[in-house]
């Protein structure tokens, strides 16, 4: 569970990352914004909130939440949002991200086969994500 | 490149898998292989494999053996000897398709159509001549995998996934297009190994519709699984006989033990378009097919059923 949450950590930085042509000023400076609710836990969830995690861009914080040890949720608690930019990036790469996360617990796959994907495609990839879990 | 290796926590508890992911072909090769294959170099020497095929291969590289070939300025014999094996692999391939795969798809020689699955093939194999039972490698969505996956996430590095040294009489590296039946062999001995601490690997497949997510999964004990379809790259199969793109299809996947004839017979089966490919596949000894069309629709070969992971 731990593990997963630095994963998802880890790949939202990335993506961040791949994905912000702009250069940034000093991280420490930088507005975060946060979803205007987190929803609520139903009976027999439990979350696990990780630490906020300072990158280039902006601090980042998810919230998994879990029942019958199987990941039901992801929650984007803190991203970067001082520019547009850093809004569109956010709107585009947290869905996409959390619906990966779900469908590679789900489905408690190893791998994905696919149409052949480049250097560039395999970024934000389910494949990726997996190679990140471990 | 090699100084992305992940490194290992000292001490006797050693983690038991290692995922690596190496940059090469003009895509992502992906590894998941006990650890003892980092600490033994065969990771290395896989890796270190696939760069050389790109360098011997690769249509982009002016230098290439290929490039070379293809402008005439070498000839077969003054190439590495894999070529001319990659050559003659492609050619069985072709005449058994009826000429829908090619090692010249625009008139030009370029075999890496097939290479791909080939390289990986062989780098599975490399781990194994080095005493690992169980890994998998996706070179960018086509998968070769040698026994089934470990149960459990940590198991001491000596206890599962590593026979020891290699064999005395197997090579460094494997050799020949014969590597194929050596992975036909490992089927074998996955298949009986998967009722001893071992589960299938688990490999879903994309659904071309929707990215990031699944059509199906599969799993896989020493087998291959290859999927062809423009989800990524868009329509870049064509079709030999008309010249054009390939049409019909969205994604076809083929499973079966070895992944550089499972890749082919992939490509040649999306080239024929939808009614064709189910009849050819069918046809297809050791082979099994999954197709979904542009339309959305889906229909797989009579033995694939078994290869579907339960709900």
């Amino acid at each position: 569970m731990r593990r997963v949450l630095v994963a998802v950590v880890v790949t939202v930085a990335g993506l961040v990352a791949l994905l912000s042509f702009k250069t940034h000023m000093n991280s420490s400076e930088r507005t975060v914004g946060s979803p205007s609710s987190v929803p609520p836990l139903l009976a027999g969830e439990h979350a696990l909130t990780g630490r906020a995690v300072r990158t280039v861009y902006g601090p980042v914080q998810v919230r998994v939440v879990e029942r019958s040890r199987t990941i039901v949720g992801v929650n984007i608690l803190q991203h970067p949002a001082e520019t547009t930019m850093d809004i569109q990036i956010g709107q585009f790469a947290f869905p996409r991200l959390v619906g990966e996360t779900l469908a590679a617990q789900s489905a408690r796959i190893d791998s994905v086969s696919g149409a052949t994907y480049t250097s560039n495609g395999y970024i934000s990839s389910l494949q990726s994500a997996l190679d990140n879990r471990a | 490149m090699l100084s992305t290796f992940p490194l290992l926590p000292a001490g006797p508890a050693v983690t038991a898998r290692v995922r690596h992911a190496e940059p090469v072909m003009g895509t992502v090769v992906s590894f998941d292989v006990p650890a003892a294959a980092v600490v033994g170099g065969s990771l290395e020497a896989a890796v270190r494999w696939l760069h050389w095929v790109d360098r011997i291969f690769s249509p982009y590289r002016p230098d290439s053996d290929v490039s070379l070939l293809a402008a005439a300025e070498v000839t077969v014999d003054g190439c590495a000897p894999e070529v001319a094996e990659v050559i003659s692999a492609c050619t069985a391939v072709r005449l058994c398709s009826g000429g829908y795969f090619t090692a010249a798809p625009g008139g030009v020689f370029d075999p890496s159509g097939y290479v791909k699955g080939w390289a990986v093939e062989r780098a599975a194999a490399i781990l194994s001549a080095a005493g690992s039972t169980n890994h998998l490698v996706n070179g960018g969505g086509d998968v070769q995998c040698a026994g089934g996956r470990p149960r459990g996430n940590l198991v001491p590095a000596n206890a599962r996934g590593w026979q020891g040294p290699p064999r005395p009489s197997g090579s460094p590296g494997p050799s020949g297009f014969a590597a194929s039946g050596a992975s036909g062999a490992s089927a074998a001995s996955g298949a009986s190994a998967a009722s001893s601490g071992e589960e299938p690997w688990r490999v879903g497949i994309a659904d071309p519709f929707h990215r990031g997510g699944l059509a199906l999964v599969v799993e896989a004990v020493g087998s291959a699984v290859a999927t062809s379809g423009t989800a990524e790259r868009g329509a870049h199969i064509i079709d030999p006989h008309l010249g054009g793109p390939a049409g019909g299809l969205a994604s076809l996947t083929v499973v079966g033990p070895s992944l550089a004839l499972a890749d082919a017979y992939a490509t040649a089966a999306f080239a024929m378009g939808p009614i064709r490919a189910r009849a050819w596949t069918e046809s297809l000894p050791g082979y099994e097919a999954y197709a979904i069309t542009e339309d959305g629709d889906t229909w797989q070969t009579t033995g694939f059923g078994p290869h579907i992971a339960p709900a």
